[in-house]
C-alpha cells in the first residue's frame, strides 16, 4: 500500500516536472505563442499547471466536479483529484506531495506541527462548504427518528443497544434478525473522526464489530442491501435506496431532516464543514481556484452534488 | 555446454573450410566469451531473486521491529482482540480477532477448495478424453486470471445478496463470501500442481493395478493418490498461502469487522485488509505504522512457513 501510495507520489511529481519542462520547452522554442492578442499581461496564463488534489472521500465527488467545471474556466490549469481519505490527504500535506488536501475535520494540532516541522510552512486552511452527516437505515425499517443519545448506545464501545427491538423498532421486513447491523467507516477516515466526535463522545471508542467500509458510497450501498442494518454517511449520497431518518440533538426533542437549511441554521445536530488545506501560503493558481470555489459558481457546485454552501454574508 | 559448443565449433569450421584457420579459432572465442557472459547473466537472474527477498524482509523487519523495544507488549498484540489503532483515549493494538478472522477464511476456503481442487485434478489427470482435458485446462487457467478486485465485485453485489436469502442470515458480507472467494481463486492452482503430481505417477502402476482387476477408481484411490501424496499435500499448501495472502477480494467481501466468528456468517477482518486499509492514513514512523509493519511481519511468517512446508513436502516427492 505505502509502496503504491509511494509510486503514485514519485508518478504525480514525475508528470508535475514533465509538464513544466514541456511548457518552458515550449515557451523557448516559440516565445510568440506565450503572448496571443487580447492577454498581454497574463503570460503566466498560458503555462499549463497541475493542482495535486488529494484527500477525503466523502469530498471526492465534490472535488471532481469543482475540478471538471474549472478545467472550462481555466482550461490551462489541470486539478487531479484523488481520493482515499481525510487522513491520506493530510499525510500527503504534511509530506508535501499534495498542493491541496481536502480533509472532511479540522486539522489536529499534532498534524499541523508535524507538517510545519517537515516543511517549515504552516497549513492553511480554507472552508469550502458544508456536509450533513445522514442516518441511513434499509427502506423496510419502519424507524422515522433516532436521537443522538441512542446512536451512541449503538455504536459506542459498551453501548447497550444491539438489537432493533431495543429502540421499540419490532419486525423489519426482510430482516433475517433483530441485531442492529452497525455500518461503520475505516479509522482513517474524516467521517468516522467526525463521527467518533459528535455521536460516540470523544473519550470513546466505537463498539467493535461494525462493518468498516472504505467509503462513504459504500456505506449507502450496503445499507440498501442489508435489512437490518444502520449506517452514517455524507447527505450527497443519499439514493432512493435508502432512508434517511431524522435526528434529535437529545430524546424528547424534536427530530431533523438533514437537508440545507437545517444544516445552515446549524439545527441539524451532526453537519460538520469541509475544509481545503494548503501547504504554507498557496501559490498563484492554487489560490485562483480556492477564490473560484469561494466565489458564486464554485459554490452552486456545492449545491449540485448535494452537499450543502457556504452561507451567504 | 561445453559439448555444444564444440559441435557448433565444428559445424562452422566445416561450413568455412576454405576459410583459414584464424576466423575459425577467433569465432570460436566469441562464443566461448558470450557463453560465458550469458552464464553470468542467468546466474544473475538466480541470485537476485535471493536477494529482493532478503531486501523485503529486511525492510519490513526494520520498520516494525523498533516498536518491540519501548513499552509495547507482544502479549497483548498477539492476545488481544481489541483493535483500536486511532482511539483518542486508549489505544489498543490486538490483532487476536484479525489472526481469527485470517485462519477462519482460510479454514473455511480450503474446506470448500480441495476437495474440488483435487477432484478436479483427479478427474483432468484419470478421467477425461483428450479434447475435455485441453477445454478444462483452459477455462481453468483462465479462472486463475481474474483479478481479485474483480472477484471482490462479485462478492458484493452477486454473493452478498445471495447468502442473505440462501442461509436467512443478516449480513451476506462474512466468512463464507470471502472463503467463496478464495476458494474459487485457489482451485486453479491446486489443480494444475495435483494434475502435475498425478502425472508423474510412472505409467507401470496404472498397467499393474489394472492387470491386477483393480477398477478405475480403485486405481485412484488404491495406487495413485497415494502414490502422488506429497505432490497433492503441496497443491493444498500452496492454495493455503494464495488464501492467507490475499487482500482484495477479502477486503470488499468479509465486512471488515474487527471480531472474532461465532459461525461462518459472522463478518470479519483479516490481517492483509488491515494493512491494505490503515497504511495508507498512518504517517511513517508512528506507532501505528509500525504496528502495521510488525502484522506484515507476523503474516510474512504464516505465509513462510506454509510455504516451506510446501516446498519440504515436495522435496519428498523427488526423493520418493
Amino acid at each position: 500500500m505505502t509502496k503504491y501510495a509511494h509510486a503514485l507520489r514519485i508518478g504525480g511529481v514525475a508528470l508535475l516536472a514533465l509538464g513544466l519542462f514541456g511548457a518552458s520547452c515550449k515557451k523557448k522554442i516559440d516565445p510568440s505563442e506565450a503572448t496571443p492578442a487580447g492577454s498581454g499581461a497574463a503570460v503566466d496564463d498560458n503555462k499549463k499547471e497541475s493542482i495535486q488534489n488529494i484527500g477525503s472521500d466523502t469530498m471526492v465527488n465534490l472535488a471532481q466536479a469543482w475540478a471538471e467545471e474549472y478545467s472550462k474556466v481555466a482550461p490551462n490549469v489541470s486539478v487531479e483529484v484523488s481520493g482515499g481519505g481525510s487522513g491520506v490527504g493530510i499525510a500527503a500535506l504534511i509530506n508535501g506531495t499534495a498542493s491541496v488536501a481536502n480533509a472532511s475535520r479540522r486539522l489536529e494540532p499534532e498534524e499541523t506541527e508535524k507538517a510545519k516541522k517537515q516543511s517549515g510552512k504552516e497549513p492553511k486552511e480554507f472552508m469550502v462548504g458544508y456536509d450533513g452527516l445522514a442516518i441511513y437505515v434499509n427502506k423496510q425499517n419502519p424507524i422515522e427518528e433516532i436521537s443522538l443519545e441512542d446512536l451512541a448506545e449503538i455504536y459506542r464501545e459498551g453501548g447497550k443497544f444491539n438489537k432493533w427491538s431495543d429502540l421499540g423498532v419490532k419486525g423489519i421486513p426482510g430482516a433475517k434478525s433483530d441485531e442492529i447491523i452497525r455500518i461503520s467507516r475505516q479509522n482513517n477516515s474524516g467521517t468516522y473522526q467526525y463521527f467518533r466526535e459528535a455521536v460516540v463522545g470523544k473519550k470513546n471508542d466505537y463498539k467493535a464489530g461494525s462493518l468498516d467500509m472504505n467509503g462513504s458510497k459504500e456505506v449507502v450501498e450496503l445499507v440498501a442491501k442489508t435489512a437490518g442494518a444502520i449506517g452514517y454517511s455524507g447527505l450527497g449520497y443519499a439514493t432512493p435506496d435508502v432512508k434517511i431518518v431524522k435526528v434529535a440533538k437529545k430524546k424528547g426533542e424534536p427530530a431533523i431532516v438533514p437537508s440545507i437549511a437545517t444544516v445552515l441554521d446549524k439545527t441539524y445536530p451532526i453537519s460538520r464543514p469541509l475544509f481545503m488545506y494548503t501547504p504554507g501560503e498557496p501559490d498563484r493558481a492554487v489560490h485562483k481556484y480556492l477564490e473560484w470555489i469561494m466565489s458564486d459558481a464554485g459554490q452552486k457546485i456545492v449545491e449540485k452534488t448535494g452537499y450543502v454552501p457556504l452561507s451567504k454574508k | 555446454m561445453k559439448q555444444e559448443v564444440a559441435t557448433l565449433g565444428s559445424a562452422a569450421r566445416s561450413r568455412t573450410s576454405e576459410a583459414p584457420a584464424q576466423i575459425a579459432a577467433r569465432r570460436r572465442r566469441v562464443e566461448a566469451v558470450s557463453e560465458r557472459v550469458l552464464e553470468w547473466l542467468i546466474r544473475l537472474c538466480g541470485v537476485s531473486a535471493i536477494l529482493f527477498v532478503f531486501g523485503i524482509f529486511f525492510f519490513v523487519f526494520r520498520e516494525g521491529v523498533g516498536l518491540l523495544f519501548g513499552d509495547f507488549s507482544l502479549r497483548k498484540f498477539l492476545f488481544s482482540t481489541e483493535w483500536y489503532p486511532t482511539s483518542h483515549s486508549n489505544v489498543r493494538y490486538g490483532v487476536l480477532a484479525l489472526l481469527a478472522g485470517t485462519a477462519s477464511v482460510t479454514v473455511t476456503a480450503m474446506l470448500i477448495a480441495v476437495p474440488f481442487g483435487l477432484g478436479a485434478a483427479i478427474f483432468v489427470s484419470e478421467f477425461c478424453g483428450k479434447r475435455t482435458k485441453e477445454s478444462l485446462k483452459v477455462v481453468i487457467e483462465l479462472l486463475a486470471a481474474i483479478p481479485s478486485v474483480v472477484w471482490g465485485f462479485i462478492g458484493i453485489s452477486v454473493m452478498n445478496p445471495l447468502i442473505q436469502d440462501v442461509f436467512h442470515v443478516p449480513v451476506g458480507l462474512n466468512v463464507l463470501n470471502g472463503a467463496l472467494l478464495l476458494a474459487l481463486m485457489s482451485v486453479p492452482i491446486m489443480v494444475s500442481i495435483g494434475e502435475d503430481a498425478l502425472k508423474a505417477v510412472p505409467d507401470s502402476f496404472r498397467e499393474a493395478a489394472t492387470a491386477l482387476g483393480a477398477t478405475r477408481w480403485q486405481v485412484v484411490y488404491k495406487v495413485l493418490v497415494p502414490a502422488a501424496k506429497n505432490g497433492l499435500l503441496a497443491a493444498v499448501l500452496l492454495g493455503v498461502g494464495r488464501a492467507v495472502g490475499e487482500t482484495m477480494a477479502v477486503l470488499m467481501a468479509t465486512g471488515h469487522a474487527v471480531n472474532i466468528p461465532h459461525s461462518v456468517f459472522d463478518p470479519v477482518r483479516t490481517l492483509t485488509a488491515t494493512i491494505a486499509a490503515e497504511l495508507g492514513e498512518a504517517s511513517v514512523g508512528s506507532p501505528h505504522y509500525q504496528v502495521l509493519f510488525l502484522v506484515g511481519i507476523l503474516l510474512f511468517s504464516i505465509t513462510f512457513v506454509v510455504n516451506l512446508s510446501a516446498d519440504l513436502i515436495v522435496k519428498g516427492v523427488r526423493k520418493g
